[in-house]
């Protein structure tokens, strides 16, 4: 057998085996060990990437949604720490009723997709006062993510990592948004209005801040949308939000 | 092969340990990492590796780099993995004779190869890619496998002709070997015996679990006592080596470690004494004819 039919064969066998594939490779015993150990290391890294939504829905039912995942999306990604990217797709069609349980994973996948990514280097605050305000193009930090919120995934998230009492899942009053980041060294998570959520989700498309202003000001009327502008700016930059402009 | 010769005893770091390691003298030679945890684009692990660096040589060891692969090797890998090397610049760079992935599929482990001329033809233009790529010779690890193909050659014959193809090092573990040996009944002094030795700059040692049929080569329990009679027979044959203690589950304490380390240390010198007398010996009978 050539090595490229052996190799898609093996293929065959972990993603789903294929007792034809199996026969041409021989040796059970030996075809299991992989078997399991294929499965049991793709279980352990969703494991690791979900933890909290891990203990919101149970060891079975995480393990359910797992395997589900595993045979519907076999991995491609040369990094393991990839796979769990596409777990919210598996999620959503087994929990189709549960923005709460979407809204938990995002958050999970989002603070550790932070925890990794690129390095800011943020502008001194001082360079700020040079910046032409009406032509600047502002730059969010690398590991910035925002998401629209409905539920109170945030609270029910930070009360799992901090092992307090856990609250009941509920739909907010008004529809919001979730952002994560990092600053430093350090994964941030924060709900949002759906305001604050407008703003961001601008400034990600285009980064004009003239452009937010104006966009706040039609939300808001000139001198409070102005305001606004200028206070979520101030928090922003006071938290590595915006790193940069040009 | 051109890589530095170096002689010493490292731990494999993982990140119950990193405290240890940034806060205190830890009596290492060498520290070796997987290079994948830390081919990201920033935050805090390529910070802490930045630390370590400061204080201890790096190996690089990599599980992903898929060098059995008959479709070729990830470009954007390679890329990745240069970028880690330029930075830290590694004691040594490795990763397996095995392969994960073939046309998109990743399988996440280290799936066993056919000794066959054709896997070597593919093994060897693959090691001749990564190292043009990175610059500098790699090591390749003797896996453990719970499956043998039937081939034209044995495990040793296919290491000795890879690195005589393409000019890699070895970096033997001599867990995998006992591991592989027994499961696949043959002998693992006859490995030792086979392999070109001079080739050899890195030495795993790890623990294993008995599984219902075969050997696993877990990486989650102390050295077995036949792993460390291989150890020191294998030491009476190489040059040189950088010696490695690899836990990779349920890892315990650093001390824990560290007394392993020193056991190896031990039978290191008990072995560099032999081979001392054994050389001496030599000189005098040379002297006297």
């Amino acid at each position: 057998m050539m090595l490229a039919e052996l190799q898609r064969d093996f293929q065959s066998w972990l993603t789903s085996a294929s007792t034809d594939a199996a026969a041409r490779l021989g040796a059970e015993a030996g075809l299991a060990v992989y078997q399991n150990n294929y499965r049991a290391q793709l279980v352990g890294c969703l494991e690791q990437t979900y933890p909290q939504l891990r203990r919101r829905i149970g060891e079975d039912e995480f393990l359910r949604v797992s395997i589900a995942h595993i045979d519907s999306h076999p991995p491609h990604a040369w990094t393991l720490d990839r796979y769990g990217d596409d777990f919210g797709t598996t999620l959503a069609a087994l929990f189709p009723h549960n923005p709460d349980l979407h809204e938990l994973a995002w958050v999970e996948h989002a603070l550790a997709a932070a925890f990794v990514a690129a390095d800011a280097d943020p502008l001194p605050l001082d360079a700020w006062a040079a910046i032409d305000w009406d032509k600047a193009t502002l730059r969010l930090t690398p590991s910035f993510a925002i998401r629209a919120a409905v539920t109170n995934a945030e609270e029910v998230w930070s009360a799992l990592w901090q092992e307090h009492a856990v609250p009941d899942s509920a739909m907010l009053a008004d529809a919001g948004g979730l952002i994560a980041w990092r600053r430093g060294h350090v994964s941030r998570l924060r709900q949002v209005d759906a305001l604050e959520r407008d703003a961001l989700l601008a400034l990600q498309a285009h980064g004009s801040f003239a452009a937010l202003c104006q966009m706040l000001v039609e939300r808001l009327g000139a001198d409070d949308g102005v305001a606004k502008a200028g206070a979520l700016l101030a928090d922003w930059l006071s938290n590595d939000i915006i790193i940069d402009a040009v | 092969m051109s890589t530095t010769l170096f002689s010493g005893y490292g731990l494999g770091l993982r990140k119950e340990h990193y405290r240890d390691f940034l806060e205190s003298d830890v009596d290492v030679d060498f520290v070796e990492v997987i290079s994948e945890n830390f081919m990201v684009d920033g935050g805090q692990p390529r910070h802490i590796l930045r630390q370590i660096r400061e204080r201890h040589p790096v190996a690089l060891h990599g599980v992903s780099m898929s060098i059995g692969s008959a479709d070729g090797l990830r470009n954007d890998y390679l890329q990745g993995l240069k970028r880690l090397a330029n930075e830290i610049e590694p004691l040594f760079v490795s990763d397996h004779l095995s392969w994960s992935r073939i046309a998109g599929f990743n399988s996440h482990d280290l799936l066993p190869l056919p000794y066959t001329e054709e896997a070597l033809d593919v093994v060897c233009a693959n090691i001749a890619q990564a190292q043009e790529v990175l610059g500098r010779p790699m090591l390749f690890e003797n896996p453990s496998s719970y499956l043998a193909f039937g081939g034209t050659m044995t495990e040793w014959e296919f290491l000795a002709a890879m690195t005589r193809r393409t000019g890699c090092g070895l970096l033997l573990d001599i867990n995998n070997i006992h591991v592989s040996a027994v499961n696949h009944g043959y002998d693992a002094l006859a490995y030792l015996d086979g392999i070109p030795a001079d080739c050899v700059r890195q030495v795993h040692l790890a623990g294993h679990s008995q599984g219902r049929d075969l050997l696993i080569d877990t990486h989650d329990s102390p050295v077995s006592d036949a792993v460390w009679q291989l150890y020191a027979k294998a030491l009476t044959l190489l040059g040189p080596v950088a010696t490695m203690i690899e836990r990779d589950d349920h890892i315990p304490p650093l001390q824990e470690l560290l007394q392993e380390l020193s056991t190896a240390r031990g039978i290191g010198a008990s072995a560099r004494a032999a081979n001392n007398a054994s050389t001496a010996g030599i000189l005098r009978i040379t002297e006297a004819a």
